[in-house]
């Protein structure tokens, strides 16, 4: 096993009297691609949250790239590699497409300070905006406004974004809800095609679509790591099957 | 720029630059008031149109300029140039220190907070007589002799406006522009990409409150007065709805909503005393037909013929 790249220790986040998330503690290795999985309630989106630097964990640590990143707000996390998709897309609406992507890839750049330089992407950047959307299978919607583009197109530019940072991590949240099937294996397609040195962490609710692109699960229930798992281990795990559809009232 | 856009900026400001031969003296005047008061509804619309933020608070950034320019001149007895510089800088100031309080809201917390602001402005200009004059205000000969010829100054103030305009759209289209519409769009993928939202609200804040400065000044040199009424809260609301009549985002529009405001008021105000009214009422029948504004309406209408 590779050297770890996210580490989280004991991480507890609670709303009130609510412990969301209570204790979880795992590794993911460099390069791993890891699902975290679970029934609704189960912390999911607020683990993946506390990651994100969304929502700061109230106790326990997380650990990034061996460098302690708790308390760090979202823009330092996305500074030092992590980058994100939302599970309610969260895009520019009123820019066109490449819009979206130069903000996205000048985030880490001090380009975004000029005050009065001109608008056009210059020729370092051009070149990795056409890889983003060509990974993504958007190559052709540079110029279109977001806005007025499908549904299936936006949770793509989603992808499209996140991976224009060239991050060392990126964290999908259910990057194929409420798409239709033809759309979701797009994405499935998308994310299996993906650079392998990316670390990949993924939340997804339809166990089918994860289970088929990861090297390695963590089914959460009631705030806890109920298993972890590689995927076949999970499809067979009694436990996994209790949580997801309940105990069977018959033999 | 394209050729097309520098060629019509060239007949637009030429256009404006004849004005003065067709106009009377007093006409000349309000041109001049028309592209002062421009220069403060495009600095508000800096934020409104492209970071998502109104501002009712800029009428008190722009009278601080006034304030200082007057009495820098008339009591500190500096000479115009840098009575103007003081005036900005001044202007500058108060905008990052407002900027510093108001960046971390939005919505109307922001409007409330920035209306909170421009009152305090207020209340210390009503009240800190020694150097304000209170009520009375300050009267100065601001205006540099050169200037006094009603034309030659709105010739100034328009190669003035001209160089602001320009200066001001290419701050909104630069990429820092970019990432303002890009905070009024969402602010939360922003953070997640790396951007300290906050940091870039209060650049933004402090370049707007810079251009409002310098209409600020140059109102000093117009109007040779300053008293509360420049830096009360009826300016920041007239200003916004400038901007507003013109096009929310349409930068250019400032100074369509200027013109149509000033027009109006000194129009309707030589028919009858109530003017405020009709003023009321036509800006409820733009917010019903045109909430995009005049600049906003014509290029909607621009857009249809062509598709």
């Amino acid at each position: 096993m590779s050297e770890p790249i996210l580490t989280l220790v004991d991480v507890a986040v609670a709303f009130d009297a609510l412990r969301a998330v209570d204790g979880v503690s795992l590794t993911v290795p460099r390069g791993q691609r890891r699902a975290i999985i679970g029934p609704n309630g189960a912390g999911k989106t607020t683990l993946f949250n506390a990651i994100a630097g969304a929502v700061p964990p109230t106790s326990g640590k997380i650990l990034f790239d061996a460098r302690e990143i708790t308390r760090l707000p979202p823009h330092r996390r996305a500074q030092l590699g992590i980058s994100r998709t939302f599970q309610i897309t969260n895009l520019f609406p009123t820019l066109s497409v490449r819009d979206n992507m130069v903000l996205a890839l000048r985030g880490l750049s001090p380009r975004k300070f000029s005050l009065f330089g001109k608008p056009d992407t210059d020729e370092a950047e051009a070149p990795r905006i056409a890889a983003a959307l060509d990974a993504a299978r958007i190559g052709g919607r540079a110029d279109a406004i977001v806005k007025e583009m499908s549904y299936g197109e936006q949770r793509q530019l989603e992808i499209a974004i996140a991976l224009v940072t060239r991050p060392t991590m990126l964290l999908l949240d259910e990057p194929a809800a409420g798409l239709s099937p033809a759309e979701r294996s797009m994405v499935a397609e998308i994310i299996r095609s993906l650079d392998r040195d990316i670390t990949v962490v993924l939340i997804e609710h339809d166990m089918d679509l994860a289970l088929g692109l990861v090297d390695y699960v963590t089914c959460m229930f009631e705030g806890r790591v109920l298993v972890e798992e590689p995927p076949e281990a999970i499809r067979r795990n009694a436990k996994v099957q209790e949580v997801y559809l309940g105990k069977p009232r018959h033999a | 720029m394209t050729g097309r856009a520098a060629l019509i900026a060239i007949i637009v400001v030429a256009a404006a630059a004849s004005l003065p031969l067709v106009l009377s003296s007093y006409q000349v005047g309000l041109a001049t008031e028309v592209l002062i008061f421009g220069i403060l509804a495009m600095s508000i619309d800096i934020l409104a149109g492209f970071a998502g933020r109104t501002s009712l608070g800029h009428g008190a950034i722009f009278g601080v300029s006034t304030y200082v320019v007057v009495y820098a001149t008339a009591q500190a007895g500096l000479p115009p140039a840098a009575a103007f510089a003081a005036g900005v800088l001044a202007a500058t100031l108060v905008a990052m220190i407002f900027g510093l309080l108001a960046v971390r809201t939005s919505g109307s917390y922001f409007l409330l907070l920035t209306l909170a602001l421009g009152m305090i402005v207020w209340g210390i200009c009503l009240r800190w007589t020694q150097i304000t004059g209170g009520e009375n205000g300050i009267r100065g000969d601001v205006r540099p002799a050169a200037l006094l010829n009603n034309n030659s100054f709105y010739w100034t103030v328009l190669a003035g406006t001209a160089i602001v305009t320009f200066a001001v759209w290419r701050f909104v289209r630069s990429p820092f522009g970019l990432t303002l519409r890009g905070i009024r769009d969402s602010e939360s993928r922003m953070r997640s990409l790396g951007y300290n939202v906050p940091l870039h609200l209060f650049i933004g804040f402090t370049a707007s409150g810079f251009f409002a400065g310098i209409a600020g000044a140059l109102y000093a040199m117009f109007n040779n007065f300053v008293s509360p009424s420049t830096v009360a809260l009826a300016q920041s609301v007239e200003g916004v709805l400038m901007m507003v009549a013109g096009g929310v985002g349409t930068l250019f529009g400032a100074f369509v909503g200027a013109a149509a405001i000033i027009a109006l008021e000194n129009v309707v105000s030589t028919y009858t005393e109530r003017w405020q009214m009709v003023l009321g009422v036509t800006f409820i029948v733009i917010m019903i037909f045109a909430p995009e504004g005049i600049i906003g309406k014509l290029n909607a209408i621009l857009m249809r013929k062509t598709r």
